[in-house]
């Protein structure tokens, strides 16, 4: 059974259709880039998917032992965590709260869930580190524990590099494809950096309002209408 | 020192007025440092006005100004809230509209019915004399619902905080903790606001958490801090206007204003030793 799947799915914000026709279906371990314009209802799909705002029409189907709540989101920053004062710890630790059920407060479990994240992004020393003040690489790794903290299964990163100089959105690119190989993590990402993902995306979804294109990324690659196929400023 | 301790709680307006005010101050420590983070400061203001509003009226009415200020304050914080997520007039546009359009209503009606006088000067800025006896039991419950929901909802108040998206996506109810938390609010400024004036009453919401977010780095920190800097400035500033018979209201606001210069002063401090 596909672990994720969109049957005709169509959004409307004020009345107004921005998305409609979104068929497809990902697998365990896959990974999909979402791309498009400006306003091609990349965020709108996103947000279907995380449950934050309903279809109109359509369904969205999990599968595979994976709960809508289960997904581990990766926003992009607001204003308002920049100057929020927490430590990194107490921020990862808020990505357990869907393992919680109906207890009030975290258990050892969760902590050692905490540490055993980031180790594995290579942050244990931020951990009583104030979050405000990490660059905004640091932030960045510490939002994706966070994340990690929520699912064992599907990442879903909206824009992860944007801000990040190329140094660390490669590095972020990379860690993203570690978890998706070695802990076959399905990770479903939104972008404007199609190429930054061409070895590392297994799939591509391309929106402009409905859907354009579903396939893999070697697929994508041969239409000639892609953000990979022309050069230079197509890509925005 | 203590003996002037001892001579201010023999009077029992002053021990009402100390029990309530110090309960007002730590509710709306707790709730303000969430209001403050989630740049929501300004909804201390649009209810206190409101209040004032609805204090007015009730007092035309011959009503007990806190039965009708109650839900009139806890209806506007959740209009204001709705305003904040989905509207065309933004979050701080709304709340001003509510603060002046509120005002206008109270002063009308006060100049319509009673008149101008005393009274009004002490809706706007406060009267130590205002705290009845029920204001004291309406208080303690108050800030006992205030202390439980906060202890025991602790970790999801925070990721409600931090990021309501993502809270809502791992399947936490977020509206339902804002509207907690602006209901909460929405009956610490109608306690509040008569012995703190409607002008100054926010200032307890929103002094005390950003003082300590000077200083503080953690949530959990920054939220015990802000309880004790409100509290220890209530007092403080009770013990001034009794001394000098300064209005309590702003004398309150100024050991807060006092206190928030030191704390910046130190965080200056510091960021320049480390570099």
């Amino acid at each position: 059974m596909s672990v994720l799947a969109c049957q005709d799915l169509a959004f409307s914000y004020d009345g107004k259709d921005v998305l409609e026709g979104v068929n497809f279906t990902l697998e365990h371990g896959e990974y999909l880039c979402i791309v498009g314009e400006n306003g091609s209802g990349k965020t709108t799909l996103m947000k279907g998917l995380l449950h934050l705002n309903k279809p109109t029409k359509g369904k969205i189907i999990t599968g595979d032992g994976l709960k809508p709540s289960e997904i581990g989101y990766l926003p992009q920053q607001t204003q308002i965590q920049r100057d929020f004062p927490a430590s990194v710890y107490e921020v990862v630790l808020s990505g357990c709260l869907n393992s919680m059920g109906k207890r009030l407060f975290y258990g050892r479990k969760h902590k050692q869930r905490v540490i055993s994240n980031l180790e594995a992004l290579g942050i244990l020393s931020l951990k009583n580190k104030c979050y405000r003040e990490l660059s905004g690489g640091q932030q960045q790794r510490v939002l994706l524990a966070r994340a990690l903290c929520a699912t064992k299964k599907m990442l879903l990163l909206d824009e992860p590099t944007t801000g990040l100089d190329p140094v660390a959105a490669e590095e972020f690119y990379q860690m993203i494809q570690r978890l998706n190989r070695e802990q076959g993590i399905t990770v479903i990402m939104v972008s404007h950096d199609v190429k930054g993902v061409a070895d590392h995306a297994s799939h591509v979804l391309h929106l402009d309002g409905r859907q354009k294109f579903f396939g893999t990324m070697q697929e994508y690659k041969e239409q000639d209408w892609s953000f990979m196929y022309v050069k230079g400023d197509k890509n925005v | 020192m203590f003996s002037l301790i001892v001579e201010m709680l023999s009077y029992p307006f002053l021990q009402r007025a100390l029990i309530v005010g110090i309960l007002v101050s730590l509710c709306s420590a707790l709730l303000g440092t969430s209001l403050v983070l989630k740049r929501y400061s300004m909804i201390g203001d649009g209810l206190s006005h409101m209040g004032f509003a609805s204090l007015a009226i009730a007092y035309a009415m011959g009503l007990a100004p806190i039965t009708l200020s109650i839900p009139i304050c806890i209806i506007a914080a959740f209009l204001l809230l709705r305003m904040n997520e989905n509207s065309k007039i933004k979050g701080d546009a709304a709340t001003a509209l509510m603060c002046s359009g509120a005002l206008a209503v109270g002063v009308m009606t006060i100049s319509l019915t009673t008149g101008m006088n005393t009274d009004v000067c002490n809706y706007m800025f406060g009267s130590i004399l205002a705290m009845s006896s029920t204001d004291v039991a309406i208080s303690v419950v108050l800030s006992i619902v205030v202390i439980i929901m906060f202890v025991a909802f602790y970790p999801r108040i925070f990721a409600v905080t931090f990021d309501e998206n993502f809270a809502k996506a791992t399947g936490v109810n977020s509206n339902l903790y804002n509207m907690i938390i602006a209901m909460l609010t929405a009956v610490t400024v109608v306690l509040g606001m008569r012995m703190m004036g409607t002008l100054l009453i926010s200032s307890l919401i929103v002094f005390p958490s950003l003082s300590a977010m000077r200083i503080f780095k953690r949530f959990s920190r920054v939220v015990i801090a802000s309880v004790v800097i409100a509290v220890v400035c209530f007092c403080f500033g009770v013990i001034i206007s009794y001394i000098y018979s300064t209005p309590t209201g702003a004398s309150i606001v100024i050991i807060n204003i006092v206190v928030f210069m030191i704390f910046a002063l130190i965080e200056r401090l510091r960021t320049k030793a480390r570099i």
